[in-house]
């Protein structure tokens, strides 16, 4: 960076689901992006999704000020249009898709997905990692087995989403599928549209207001 | 909940001796617990007493479940005690069914209710569907993945007063459009009221797609099902 702040990288903020923590911080050492920024969100938001537009206004106004640019790492994320209307507000661009499955695998796979078999459950990386915790403890299901079917009796498969390529990973998501009585697929999904949307938006050209101007 | 003063941790309480209106409390204590078995053999103790079905669906099931509702919505109970304590109500529904079926009660209105085609979710639909028996509605569901020519089957079949729609996922909710717009096209939409709900779900997307109403959760969807049917019958009073 110059001494008046000119032809330096713009500040950066990530906002993004707790779930893609670890992928975008493995995106932003990959790229070597010491300019950007990643701030999460709990994962458990999803539980309640009409809580994340909120949250995620509330962490772009703290951002103001701080950060030069801020991208939201979201889906719609079944707010039903609602996260997007903030963003529109805000000024924000978040990423592509109705969740992550799709931002994953990528539109067209997976719709092809989802036409296949509507009573698909899906695992990414991260839901593989947290099952126990995510799945079996937060579906009450350690504590009430009998309620298994309810959750997944209109479930026929369950597909691994896989970013990494982790033998063990996939064994885990294997094993959650036999727990919850599904069909075992795997699909290598890599970063997806994750890490192309991070890619383009941290490379496209802003110009970045000398740091006096930009304070006032 | 145990009276401290009366019983031990852990020991069972006698539904039997209690007075009614203490029955009554264990009951909603029972059923915010998920507790099946206590709520059948409290619902046959009522019913013992002379209790008529509706009283007991009314002031026992169905306001205990009123009280798991509100904590839900506020955060206080999550899915699992919501279904195993909707699992508790049915057990006593199943007892008390075919009795409001035999006092010959007229329903207060029927209900369609089906998830979306391409959607396999139904834990609302169903939380919906038991809440509107409580209250008096009789109940047709679709079960789940309904395309439009389903719910126009269903709707010729049994003419129904309201047609209900749930989707738990952003991409298979515009699927409501597009069976609002074919009953718009064949001219039959006037002749229901459409209700429209599920999690991504919100007032302006019913709106968006000419639904009457989103209801965010299943106390919800019984009281617009209630106001929407009491407009019916004064529009029609008032036209006869």
């Amino acid at each position: 960076m110059s001494a008046t702040g000119q032809n330096r990288q713009p500040a950066t903020l990530v906002i993004a689901c707790g779930a893609l923590a670890k992928e975008i911080v493995e995106i932003i050492r990959a790229n070597a992006w010491e300019h950007v920024r990643i701030q999460c969100l709990p994962a458990e938001l999803h539980n309640r999704p009409e809580r994340i537009p909120g949250a995620v206004r509330s962490k772009i106004h703290d951002a103001r000020g701080i950060f030069d640019r801020i991208f939201v790492a979201y889906a719609d994320c079944g707010t039903g249009g609602l996260l997007d209307t903030v963003l529109e507000e805000e000024g924000v661009e978040r990423l592509p898709g109705a969740h992550c499955y799709e931002f994953f695998a990528g539109s067209d796979r997976f719709r092809e997905l989802a036409e296949a078999e509507p009573g698909t459950f899906y695992l990414t990386d991260f839901l593989t990692r947290h099952f126990d915790r995510l799945v079996i403890e937060g579906l009450g299901l350690d504590r009430h087995p009998e309620l298994a079917s309810e959750y997944f009796g209109n479930y026929r498969r369950l597909v691994y989403l896989a970013q990494s390529n982790d033998p063990a990973l996939e064994a885990r998501a294997r094993e959650a599928a036999k727990t919850l009585g599904l069909e075992f697929e795997s699909r290598s999904t890599g970063y997806g549209e994750l890490e192309h949307s991070l890619v383009n938006f941290t490379n496209r050209q802003v110009e970045v207001a000398a740091p006096a101007a930009r304070r006032s | 909940m145990a009276d401290d003063e009366l019983l031990d941790e852990g020991e069972d309480i006698d539904l039997g001796a209690l007075p009614d209106d203490e029955l009554v409390q264990q009951i909603h204590d029972d059923l915010y617990d998920g507790l099946r078995e206590e709520i059948e053999e409290g619902t046959r103790i009522l019913l013992d007493r002379g209790w008529g079905p509706k009283k007991v669906l009314d002031e026992a099931l169905v306001e205990g479940m009123r009280i798991v509702g509100i904590d839900f919505r506020d955060g206080i109970l999550f899915v699992p005690e919501v279904l195993l304590a909707a699992n508790a109500m049915k057990g006593g529904m199943a007892i008390l069914r075919p009795l409001l079926v035999e006092t010959g009660a007229p329903s207060i209105g029927k209900m369609v209710i089906g998830t979306v085609k391409g959607d396999i979710h139904d834990i609302g639909k169903n939380l919906v569907g038991m809440m509107m028996e409580g209250a008096g509605f009789e109940v047709i569901d679709l079960g789940i993945n309904n395309p439009v020519e389903k719910y126009l089957e269903a709707l010729e079949q049994h003419k129904p007063d309201i047609l209900g729609m749930s989707a738990l996922l952003t991409t298979t909710m515009p699927y409501m459009k597009v069976v609002i717009d074919t009953m718009v096209e064949k001219g039959i939409r006037d002749d229901y009221i459409v209700l429209v709900g599920g999690a991504p779900l919100n007032e302006e997307f019913a709106r968006a797609v000419g639904a009457d109403a989103y209801c965010r959760d299943a106390a919800v969807a019984v009281e617009t099902a209630q106001n929407f049917m009491k407009r019916r019958h004064n529009i029609r009073a008032a036209q006869a």
